[in-house]
């Protein structure tokens, strides 16, 4: 299943290195990066597949909303579905 | 292909907007619960509903999880008990109401539907018990929720019904006046009653309905009124296809999450009722809405005519966004559980005649009202009974939800707490209508055609 990473914070070095190595300690792959400063926040969208995820999806967003915490970044992994069901028709 | 704005749009209706699923309710028939003994009956119908139920929250909250965003309430919604009731040789249906609640406890839901009775046209044996039985079983359960059908378009009103619903709500709001009147918070006066509604305290699982089923509430006020800020000054034309774009994105969402929710219940999915429920959170009011549109204070002229656009591009806009669309969708307009509307109430503008004016052209009706203690019980029926004419004439769905709270007074407030809120207690007119409720019978339906 996809899922959408959203990393949302002050920019520092390493956050990518740090999030996909959380990421693949689960056992989920990054399909797709793409990033952007906006208004002096780092943004990030990610593209995950967590087919090979080694906990549940409920788990593995509860997991990644901590991570974000213990950095103190905004992280949130959701289904990607959601965000088609919204914004296409 | 997914691009950041549109997610980030999405995360900013949550975090900043409160959009929210507001309940998955699921339908449980009872039918097959009936029993001579009542305690046998209601063993019988606590078993069957934590059977069905019992994964309901678990689900529930994965699927917040999954997809980031919150599913505010999980409820349950049963086969009206007075017909489950008829089967038994009792002359109270507080112990049904007890084994509701102890099921809802069980199953980790906040509120349980259908002590219910649907009487529009007449009353059988066991819809009498449970009128009698409401003010007791709202007293002694917290989760139960209780709801009387009295009219409808084809069957006209049973005044006899509308009599001793005023009688009830009064005798319920004496057996909880500790809490100002808090199990009239619970009660539901209908007209044309819905068989699929999932929002409490209406909410009841209908005959026509099958075994189980997931419906679903969405919420968004936040997120309309936010849009609405975009068009500031702009003709109608505008309004209303801004309103509808934001009701589709609403109601997708509520289509996504039922869909998902019923496949891993094992339960099919019903509808999504498109309704707009607001919250007492800032930022979440029906009334700021109508504000927006141009109106200094909602209750004031031109409320209705605002009022009748949002209803009308909610449901247009969300239609398309469903496969099926039921309940009672529209804007709902609680006083108490309503910023905009409080503070309407508390300055004067906002009247309970405005109001009613309101629910001709809106999704329910008269709902979280409190109003001084010493209202008498016909008054109460009066308020009923035109409420029930408008939904009668208009064949739509009316309530009324009313709280005569316990030796307050106008300027007194009512505090409900959590989503019900805060009600400022409305005035009402001081004139008897006494004699006018005490000649029973049936107000004849209406005629179809001719409509002027």
């Amino acid at each position: 299943m996809k899922a959408v990473v959203t990393v949302v914070g002050e920019d520092r070095v390493g956050i990518i290195a740090e999030v996909c190595t959380h990421l693949a300690t689960y056992g989920v792959n990054v399909l797709d990066i793409s990033q952007t400063v906006m208004q002096g926040y780092f943004t990030m969208m990610m593209v995950v597949d967590t087919e090979k995820s080694t906990v549940s999806l409920a788990e593995l967003a509860k997991v990644t909303e901590e991570k974000g915490k213990e950095m103190g970044l905004s992280i949130r992994l959701q289904r990607a579905d959601i965000f088609k069901a919204m914004h296409r028709v | 292909m997914l691009t950041l704005k549109d997610i980030l749009t999405t995360q900013d209706m949550i975090d900043k907007r409160h959009l929210d699923i507001r309940t998955i309710t699921m339908g449980i028939s009872l039918l097959d619960c009936a029993h001579e003994d009542v305690q046998v009956c209601a063993d019988k119908v606590y078993e069957k509903i934590v059977r069905r139920a019992e994964n309901l929250v678990k689900v529930g909250e994965d699927i917040e999880w999954e997809f980031g965003i919150p599913i505010v309430n999980k409820r349950i919604a049963v086969t009206p008990m007075a017909i489950i009731g008829n089967s038994c040789n009792a002359d109270s249906y507080v112990p049904l109401a007890l084994a509701m609640d102890r099921a809802a406890d069980t199953c980790g839901v906040n509120f349980i539907g259908g002590f219910s009775a649907l009487v529009q046209k007449g009353a059988t044996k066991g819809d009498l018990i449970l009128m009698d039985s409401i003010p007791e079983a709202l007293a002694v359960t917290k989760r139960v929720c209780a709801s009387v059908n009295v009219g409808s378009t084809k069957a006209g009103i049973n005044m006899d019904a509308v009599a001793q619903m005023g009688r009830v709500i009064k005798e319920t709001a004496e057996r909880t006046k500790e809490n100002d009147g808090l199990g009239c918070a619970k009660l539901v006066v209908f007209a044309n009653a819905v068989e699929d509604n999932p929002f409490m305290a209406g909410a009841f699982h209908g005959v026509g309905e099958p075994e189980t089923v997931l419906n679903v509430g969405v919420s968004g006020p936040g997120v309309v009124y936010h849009a609405l800020q975009s068009v500031k000054g702009r003709p109608f034309d505008e309004v209303a296809e801004t309103i509808k774009k934001t009701a589709f994105r609403i109601t997708r969402m509520g289509q996504i999450v039922g869909v998902e929710a019923s496949q891993r219940l094992g339960v099919p999915f019903g509808i999504v009722d498109l309704s707009l429920a607001p919250t007492p959170a800032i930022g979440d009011s029906v009334a700021r809405i109508l504000e927006e549109m141009g109106l200094e204070v909602c209750g004031t002229h031109g409320t209705t005519a605002a009022l009748a656009l949002l209803n009308d591009a909610v449901k247009k806009g969300g239609v398309m966004a469903s496969n099926h669309v039921g309940g009672l969708s529209g804007a709902f307009i609680p006083v108490s559980e309503d910023e905009g509307m409080i503070a309407a109430a508390e300055a004067g503008v906002l009247t309970l005649s405005k109001l009613e004016a309101m629910t001709c052209v809106c999704s329910v009706g008269l709902d979280m009202i409190a109003v001084p203690g010493d209202t008498d019980a016909a008054t109460i029926s009066a308020i009923i009974a035109d409420e029930a004419a408008i939904g009668m004439v208009n064949s739509k769905t009316t309530a009324v939800r009313i709280i005569p709270a316990p030796g307050k007074t106008v300027g007194d407030r009512v505090e409900m707490g959590g989503l019900l809120g805060t009600a400022p207690v409305m005035p009402v007119h001081p004139e008897s209508a006494a004699d006018f409720i005490a000649r029973g019978g049936r107000i004849p339906a209406p005629l179809q055609s001719l409509k002027n």
